[in-house]
């Protein structure tokens, strides 16, 4: 197919940071206030544009954190190597702006309608997607039973933890601590393989609906331990956010 | 160019590959509608795929996409300000 150029279509627009809060050591929930936002759905991403002043321009894309219906957030993970993290988790305030361009994506998207059983499976800050959907899933009444496979570095390390403490009727909620667990510890101490996976998710007889995201690594195991459950591909949705984090 | 050679040339894909969400707005801000859902045929070796699925490196300069069959470059974008310049030569088929 021939190459060509383009003008770009979907906009930027200006973004109000409406509140900041810290989830963990290393994350940071931005809500942020976008006139016009024309509305989101479950497990859809921004991208943020931020723009020094010499006039250097760095992007990022981000999962959405809230549900539809919810005002937009975004939950980011500091990268210590990032060009745009550092600037969101640690100089971000109330009143800043910055750009966006979204909601993009349609593939990591749950709706009501899409069904179940649902296996989310979490890396790290790989969550935050999740999250929304499980939010979106309270929000409409949906009683699709939910099992959330959550792979964190340490307890310390778990984002939405006072959330994810309470879940709603119907989902559960299951951790693996990899590198430090706390005292009596009695979960999941390891990355995820496939006997976690046999144990955690739902059989493939029932039809269930897996969503994974994570470190490229995390993704690629997980998917691939899902598969050999006999979960179809086309039901396996994946998001990879590269080496870091996890 | 030195980095946009050094991921073309770089023919393992690794774990600093993302996938066709993270270009999500790219593509739409140049075809004008979400194409995570699009389905691509490699021209190499005939892998099919949803856009979403492809693996993606990103550079200072834009963003290459592979086939995760054969690694093949199927997609390149080139961002220069505000215009985006797009190569889908290893595309057999994008629909």
């Amino acid at each position: 197919m021939a190459g060509t150029a383009v003008r770009g279509r979907l906009s930027w627009q200006t973004a109000t940071v409406a509140a900041v809060t810290r989830e963990t050591a290393s994350t940071v929930t931005l809500s942020l206030s976008v006139p016009d936002w024309p509305g989101h759905r479950a497990g859809q991403h921004v991208d943020i544009r931020l723009t020094a002043e010499d006039g250097y321009q760095a992007e990022r894309a981000y999962s959405i954190a809230s549900a539809p219906g919810e005002p937009l957030a975004i939950t980011v993970e500091r990268l210590d190597d990032g060009e745009v993290s550092p600037y969101l988790t640690e100089e971000a305030r109330t009143g800043d702006q910055l750009e966006v361009r979204g909601p993009v994506g349609g593939y990591f998207v749950w709706q009501a309608e899409s069904g179940g059983p649902l296996l989310l499976a979490a890396g790290g800050s790989g969550v935050v997607p999740l999250r929304a959907i499980l939010r979106y899933r309270s929000r409409v009444g949906s009683s699709e039973p939910v099992r959330l496979l959550y792979s964190s570095r340490s307890w310390e390390d778990v984002i939405y933890s006072s959330e994810l403490d309470f879940p709603a009727d119907g989902v559960e909620v299951i951790y693996t601590l990899t590198r430090s667990q706390p005292r009596a510890w009695q979960g999941y101490a390891r990355r995820v393989d496939a006997q976690m996976l046999t144990e955690v998710a739902w059989p493939a007889a029932e039809g269930p609906l897996a969503y994974v995201c994570g470190p490229t690594s995390f993704v690629e195991s997980v998917a691939t331990g899902l598969v050999g459950l006999g979960y179809p591909a086309g039901r396996v949705k994946t998001e990879r956010f590269g080496a870091t984090g996890q | 160019m030195d980095d946009a050679d050094a991921v073309l040339d770089d023919t393992a894909l690794d774990d600093a590959a993302l996938d066709g969400n993270a270009i999500a707005g790219l593509l739409a801000s140049v075809f004008g509608a979400d194409m995570t859902m699009a389905v691509g045929t490699c021209g190499s070796c005939g892998a099919v795929s949803v856009v979403a699925e492809l693996a993606v490196y990103l550079t200072e300069l834009g963003a290459v996409v592979r086939c995760r069959s054969c690694e093949s470059v199927l997609m390149v974008f080139v961002s220069v300000r505000e215009v985006v310049c797009v190569d889908l030569m290893g595309l057999a088929s994008l629909s």
